[in-house]
This record gives structure tokens, sequence and C-alpha cells, in this order.
């Protein structure tokens, strides 16, 4: 094997045991004696609780426990803030249990442990709950108004939190601007429904003295935290794994009170304790994200060149808000798209309803940011009579300009940069792939044929791999095998697969020899978990540097035994071998050996010996990566069934140095998907009571391989400058500028009737039909 | 008690997975007597005589298709998280089966013979081209002699 071959991307180290029907998901896991939980959830968008009588279900047979709010007064009962923030006004988080009120449809009001989830579920309809219905709010526009009702009897505006940003002098900016377009952008309600439920398996081990815990979590080294915390245990005691993952998308990074009853009725009960979630479950009881209400100013000159910005919105966060303003922040700082901005202005207000609590969903704010600002430069463009894409070059940030920096600090405390990248190169690509100037010249014949075809182009930034850090330990063994363990689990991004890749470039091995555990307490506890496409920067450098600390053990325990001096030494082909001298050395797994001598005089340096080739490595990012992109398609529309054909789909994107180009196609391909979902197909609905009315897949329409169109994606790689492996997060990539592209090219296709869409989802072929007939109207 | 519970509880093949238990997303994928079938809508009763194949058998069934389908998914990348694959594979495998001639399918109608199965992660575009590739591959004829 060449140095080439080890660097040579492999087939995915995960797929055999998932391909055979072997992969371990927590919902497969089943301890000898596992009792099995279910949840009473609260069937009122807001009630108070006037009485609870457990009795009948207590003396159900099967049952082994049924637990409301007054059992748990052992524990820490209400559950914690996961992303505090001083500019949170009312720090609400929800009980584990309700107490004496509900506050949405789906909250947990009793626990119920039996034999069987069929036991357990027939013990629940004998839980009688006296409740008190009150009035719930459940549209963000209505909780948001002077006349609203209370969502917290404390909270009388339903204000949670607000945020503010600004540079320039936008006010006198847009009162001398020529041009000034004021637009209301409404983005409702979707969900990220990964395909696998969430779930939580625990085993108290009394012989250990050891509470096992099992859990569909993006953040397992968190969650023993937060766990050891309410249940006032010792962390040592505590091992969470996340096991194989069926998708995480972000609603898993959030912390259920489910994570904390089953672990805590697995200990008190001395039997191992079961509860997975049904789908029903899943849409009333796992964070959906994404309510936001903007009214947005931009003020332009006659080239359309953006002069100003200002935005105000309303960002809902549900009853509760445990993730704080995590999502809105974001929205606020990728408004910017990829433009020069010279002076902007951005402020909102986070609203509690009477709805699940809110987190991020893949694009985590995103979306909604290039929805605003992408539609704004259509608006631009169709004001001053120009073409959409002409609009976009002018305002480009040119690679000259680079690192081009806004004045405003991201949320991990970072400067916002524009760092690398080529975007008006990338612009040119999309529309050249797309055959944009030819839909143009043809459109005018479509049209008269009675064929609507509309093209589009629409771009994103995405601020990535962002702090606080990450961590990695590489250990090789005396068979040649590399060890590597990381606190980041895996839902699907192929972690393994690219932490295998980045050590086995580093010690000369092929990536097949390397095995990598993620998301298990037990082999590596430090860190915080999946999210904002962070992993590959984070863990991936944290995982480089630990490996190239082994790769320096190796050389100088091989310097001994080789006689050889360290800087003639190199790793390739999974030895210790001189330069250029080939086949004169020692196998990797030798050297590990070797490294933990049984006996003798070591002779090493005494306080800075250590056995053995081991390491962990660290890395905290001094800022996010910008990842960037543009995405073009060509659409046909009917406006009489209102259906939608995605013709083209173009990806031109730069996530910096590509680990892996199959696995980040895959993202691509994955991000897009979703993003055509919630753009066009998916949307929560909540009646005026605050109960959903979209609780399955018959009502909630996930795209299925009919709908989503091939998608053609070019990686243009820029190097990050900020880490070492030159990488830019990539995993919200593909989602963040699907819906204000659909809507730009659907609008364009319409364009003779003159329809506008400023609403996301767009909500499907009803949404188009209605937008027809309004115009017609109009 | 539903077949998709009894395969992965009392037999404990857990290959077969649960998404949405009302029949929409296809995780559960078996055979009954060589036809896809949803396990989470089939009673356990229901399937009493009946052959089953799940994943954990699918390479004793059909060795050669299934041993082509699922090289296929690792080489066109046509899994990420790996919770919906072995629905797709049963469903692929028995949409291939049956078809007359793999090697006419087109993109359109594999899409169609796959779209009773839900996937969050791929976009689908590499499923679609692993089951492809599997298509053509199947259909090379071979000289009887």
């Amino acid at each position: 094997m060449t140095a080439d071959a080890a660097q040579r991307p492999p087939l995915r180290l995960e797929d055999a045991r998932l391909l055979d029907g072997y992969g371990r998901f927590t919902d497969d896991i089943r301890p000898e004696g596992v009792l099995e939980a279910h949840v009473l959830r609260s069937p009122h968008g807001h009630a108070r609780i006037r009485a609870i009588d457990l009795h009948a279900a207590r003396g159900h047979p099967g049952v082994v426990a049924v637990w409301s709010f007054d059992d748990l007064a052992a524990i820490e009962r209400t559950m914690p803030m996961i992303i505090p923030d001083p500019r949170i006004r009312h720090a609400k988080t929800q009980p584990v249990l309700a107490a004496t009120e509900v506050l949405y449809v789906g909250q947990p009001v009793a626990f119920i442990v039996a034999s069987s989830r069929y036991v357990a579920e027939d013990a629940a309809e004998l839980i009688d709950i006296d409740y008190e219905e009150l009035s719930a709010i459940s549209v963000l526009r209505d909780a948001a108004g002077p006349q609203a009702i209370p969502v917290h009897q404390d909270v009388a505006d339903n204000i949670a939190g607000t945020f503010e940003a600004a540079f320039g002098d936008v006010e006198r900016d847009i009162w001398t601007a020529p041009h000034v377009l004021s637009e209301r952008f409404e983005i409702s309600r979707g969900h990220a429904q990964s395909l696998e439920p969430r779930a939580v398996v625990a085993r108290y081990d009394a012989d250990a003295g050891q509470l096992n815990v099992w859990d569909t979590t993006q953040a397992p080294i968190p969650l023993r935290a937060n766990l050891a915390r309410m249940l006032r245990l010792d962390e040592s005691m505590l091992r969470v794994i996340a096991p194989d993952i069926g998708g995480g998308f972000g609603p898993k990074m959030a912390l259920y009170s489910e994570e904390i009853l089953v672990p805590y009725a697995a200990l008190t009960l001395r039997r191992p304790v079961k509860w997975a979630e049904d789908r029903l479950e899943s849409f009333v009881a796992t964070a959906s994200e994404r309510e936001q209400i903007h009214d947005a100013v931009v003020a332009f000159d006659a080239e359309g060149h953006i002069l100003a910005f200002r935005d105000h919105f309303l960002y809902e966060t549900g009853a509760f808000i445990p993730y704080g303003l995590n999502t809105p922040f974001v929205t606020s700082m990728h408004l910017f798209g990829l433009y020069r901005i010279p002076s902007f202005a951005v402020r909102f207000e986070a609203i509690f309803t009477n709805r699940m609590f809110c987190c991020p969903f893949r694009g985590a704010g995103r979306p909604y940011a290039a929805f605003v600002i992408e539609r704004m430069i259509d608006r631009i463009a169709s004001a001053l009579r120009l073409d959409p894409a002409e609009v976009r070059r002018r305002n480009l940030i040119e690679p000259a300009e680079m690192p081009y920096r806004y004045p405003v600090n991201y949320w991990d405390g970072g400067p916002v940069e524009f760092d690398s990248g080529d975007y008006p190169r990338m612009l040119r690509d999309a529309l050249a792939l797309v055959g944009y100037d030819r839909v143009r010249a043809e459109q005018p014949k479509c049209w008269r044929d009675g064929r609507y075809r509309g093209v589009a182009v629409a771009v994103y930034c995405e601020m990535t791999g962002i702090g606080p850090y990450e961590g990695a330990r590489v250990h090789v063994r005396p068979d040649g095998r590399v060890v590597v363990a990381s606190g980041v689990g895996s839902q699907g991004q192929g972690t393994q697969t690219t932490l295998a890749q980045v050590v086995a470039a580093e010690l000369g091995v092929a990536p097949e020899q390397v095995n990598v555990t993620v998301g298990d307490t037990a082999h590596f506890d430090w860190g915080i978990g999946t999210f904002a496409s962070r992993s590959v920067v984070t863990a991936g450098n944290a995982a480089r540097s630990a490996a190239r600390r082994v790769a320096e053990q190796a050389k100088r325990w091989a310097s001994d035994l080789l006689e050889v001096s360290v800087e003639d030494l190199e790793l390739a082909e999974g030895m210790v071998r001189v330069k250029g001298v080939g086949g004169h050395g020692i196998p990797l797994g030798d050297v590990a050996a070797a490294a933990n001598p049984a006996r003798g005089r070591i002779g090493h340096a005494p306080e800075q010996f250590r056995p053995g080739l081991q390491a962990d490595g660290f890395f905290n990012p001094q800022q996010g990566t910008m990842g960037a992109g543009v995405h073009a398609c060509i659409v046909e529309v009917d406006p009489h069934t209102g259906t939608l054909q995605v013709l083209r789909y173009i990806v031109v994107h730069d996530c910096g140095c590509v680990v892996h180009p199959q696995i980040v196609e895959g993202q691509i391909h994955g991000g897009v998907a979703l993003g055509i979902g919630g753009s066009f197909y998916e949307r929560l609905v909540y009646d005026d009571s605050a109960q959903l009315l979209t609780g399955s897949y018959m009502d909630y329409l996930i795209p299925t391989a009919a709908e989503i169109p091939h998608m053609e994606v070019v990686h243009l790689e820029s190097p990050s400058p900020h880490n070492p492996l030159g990488v830019k997060g990539v995993g919200e990539a593909g989602t963040i500028p699907v819906a204000a592209l659909l809507a730009a090219a659907i609008e364009d296709a319409l364009q003779p009737l003159g329809v506008r869409l400023m609403t996301m989802p767009i909500a499907g072929p009803d949404a188009i039909r209605a937008a027809v007939r309004d115009a017609a109207v109009a | 008690m539903l077949l998709s519970d009894f395969l992965r509880v009392e037999l404990r093949l857990t290959g077969t997975h649960v998404g949405c238990e009302h029949g929409v997303c296809g995780a559960c994928t078996v055979l009954v007597n060589g036809e896809a079938v949803r396990s989470c809508i089939m009673l356990a009763v229901q399937a009493h005589g009946a052959t089953i194949v799940t994943i954990e058998g699918a390479a004793d069934t059909d060795p050669d298709l299934f041993r082509s389908l699922r090289q296929a998914f690792t080489e066109c990348h046509a899994l990420q998280c790996g919770y919906c694959t072995p629905g797709f594979l049963i469903s692929a495998y028995a949409f291939l089966r049956e078809h007359p001639n793999p090697a006419s399918l087109t993109d359109d109608e594999i899409r169609g013979g796959l779209s009773g199965n839900l996937c969050r992660c791929t976009g689908y575009q590499n499923i679609i081209r692993a089951v492809r590739l599997t298509a053509r591959a199947r259909a090379t004829p071979t000289v009887q002699t």
C-alpha cells in the first residue's frame, strides 16, 4: 500500500452490519428482564391540573410503577437550560412531569412502567386526571399581540427573550436611499422526523454500581452530566451510550423528560427499563422548529446594490425555552447571505406559545435567513427590472475582499467572517450548469405553449464548525490495529469513516485498520456533541492532533529500537521505517508492544515517560468556518393542479477540503431533500386550541423517491484558514437555500400570472393554486 | 401482537425496524410468502404458517441478487444512518425479483417502485443508483450451455 492508498476514501466502515440487519439502535437493546415504559401526555394545549388519580393504574396487572410529579421528590424535577443566555428574560424549562398545569399537547404528565408497552398503555387509560381547560395560544402572531393570553402567568407579554445587533446608520441609509422595499415573510413550523423515533434504555448493574444508559442522543456527554445532576449521582456511576442513531437532524440534541425518567426508574426499580417513542409522540413530544414572522426592509441603489438592510422578526419558541435563543440568533447572523451589506440592523423577540418547545433542526435558523435575504434580492431585481442572478452577482463578496468581516460576533463569540472561497465563480458555475440563459431564452415560447417553466438561483452561507471544543483519543494496539474514540456521536454522517481516514493518514495505515468508537462515555468523555455541522471541523482536527502525537511517540520508540534518529523515520504502510529505505522498519504494532514492556529498564526521561502509543487530542476553534454555496434549479409548474416538477437541480458548494467526497455529497443530497420537503410538502398545522392536526405520515407529507429530483453536485474546495484540515462544516448546507430557490423558481415559472410566494413552506399544490387565484384577483 | 413486535421482541430479529407504526415509512418491510409486506400493520397471528424473510435471512433466499444489492448499496453510499436500509433492501429485492426485465427499468420506474419507503438522510439519489446498478448487473445475459 502506498501513502496515496492510505488516503483514498474507503467504503464506509459503518455499512456492513447496517446492511446485514445487525446495526444496534437503541430500541434493539433489550436487556434480560426489561420493563417497558409509557408516558401519559397532556391532551390539552393549556390546562390546570386539579387532581391526578393513579390508583386504578397502579393496581392494573403487570404494572410495576406509576409516577406523577409528586413521586419525583428525590430528584431534580425541573429540566435544565441547555443553552443559558443572559438575553433570555424568562428561562422557562419544563418540569420532568407536569405539576400543576400543562402548557402544550404532548407534555408528559405521568410515567408508567409495566411488563410490556401494551400493558403500560392499557394502564395509562386508567389514570384519571381532572383538568380545567384554559385558553391556549397556538399562533405566533396572536401570542405576540397586545391582547395575548399569557402562556406563563408571570410573563404577561409572552416575550421569552430578545436580541439585537446593528452596524452602520441603517435608519439614515434607508431614509436617503433611492429605492426601498419592505416585505413580510411568514415561516411556519416543520419537523425533523428522523425515521428512528427517540428511545431510552437503562440498566443498573448492581455489581459494578453502574447505571448504563443507551439513548438516541446527539450529545451523550452533556446528557451524562445532566443525568448526574438531576438524579444526584456521581458522573462516574453513569455510562451513556449513543449507539447507532437513526437520524438526528437536531431534535436529538435537546434533553427530554424520558431521558431522565427511564434511568431513574431503572435505578429505583432495580430492573432494566425501556421506552421507545411512537410516531405520534414524535410529532407532539419531540422538538420541532421555526415559526418566524419577518418584517424586512432593504435599501438599494439604481444598480441593485444593497445599501442597508433591516429586519425585525418574531420567533416562536413553544411553551418552554431550554435551547435558548440559539435558532433565532443563527437566523440573525445568516441574513448577510454572501453579500456586502454596508449597514445592518436586526432585532427579534422570542415568544412563548402553547406548543411543544423548539430546538434547532437541520439548517438551524439559516434556511429562514436565506429565505428572507434571497427573496429580498429577487424583489430588488423585479423592482429594477434586472435579472435576479445579475443582482446577486453585483452584491457578492469578491475573493479580493476576503477575509470579509462583519462587525458582529457569532454565538461562539467569534467574528462573522467570510474567510475564503470564490462566490462569483460559484454563481457563474451554477448558472452555466443549469443552463440559465437558455431557459430564460426559451421561456416566452414555453409560456405561449401553456407550459410554465421557471429557473432560479439562490446563494447561502453557513457559519459552521464552532467551538467550544471536541476531543479524540488515539491508541495503537500491539496487534497493529488503531483504536480511536471521540465524544461526538454519529447519526449517519459517516463520522467513524471520516475520523478513521484522518487518523490513518497520520499513522500511515489503511483506514480499515482503524476502529472508531463514537458516543460512548466509557471510551471518551470530553466533548459537547454533534450539531452545527461541526463534527469534522472539531473532532476531525482533534483526532489529527492526537494521531500526530501518537506518530511522534512511535518514532521515539522506534528510534531507540532501530538506533536511527527520529528525524530519519516516517510512518507508512503500517510500519515505522527509515525514510527512503524500502522495507527497513518495524511494524507499528510491534512498536506499540515495545512501548509497553513487561520487564526491564526503559531509559526515557523518567517524568516525561508514558507507556504505549496513546494520546488525546483536542481542538478548540478560534472562530467558525464559513461554508458557502449556490443552488440553481429549473421547475415546471401546473397552475391548474399546483403540482411542481423539478427538472434540474444544481448544487455548487464549498465546504473547504473534502475528506470523503461520497459522504459529503450524501450530506448535500440529504440536505436538499430535507429542504424540498420543508419547502413544499411538510408543514405542522395546529388548530385554535393548539391541537396538532398533522400527527401522522398521512398528514405530514415526507417526500418519497418520486418527489425528490436528481441532484448534480459540484465541490469547490477552498481550504478553511481556521483549522489544520482546512475543512468547513457541510451537514446542514444542502438544506439552507432550498425554500428560497423553489419559491423563486415557482414565481419565475408563473411570471405571466404574477404569483408571489412569501411564506415558507410554500405548503404544496394547494398553496400554489391559492397563489394563482390571489394573483388573478389582484 | 404486531408482526414487527413479534419479530423484534420474541424472535430477537432486530434488523426489521419500526419507523411509523402506521404502514407508511416502509422501514419494517419483510417478505411474507415472497411478497413485500409492512410488518407493523400485520398481526403476528395473520402470518401463521407463512414463510417470512427478514433482512437477517435475505442472503440465504437469493444470494446472488441480495449480495449484489448489498454491495451496490455500500459502493453507491446508499445508506447513511442505516435505519431505513433493511426496509429498502427488502423492497428493492422484491421489486427486482418481480420485474421481468430489470435491465429495462428507468430511473423513474425505480423511483416509483421504491416510493413506498421513506428515507430522511440520503435524498434517495444513491439508493436509486444502487438499485439501477444491481438491475443492470442482474440483466447481463448469461449464456446457458
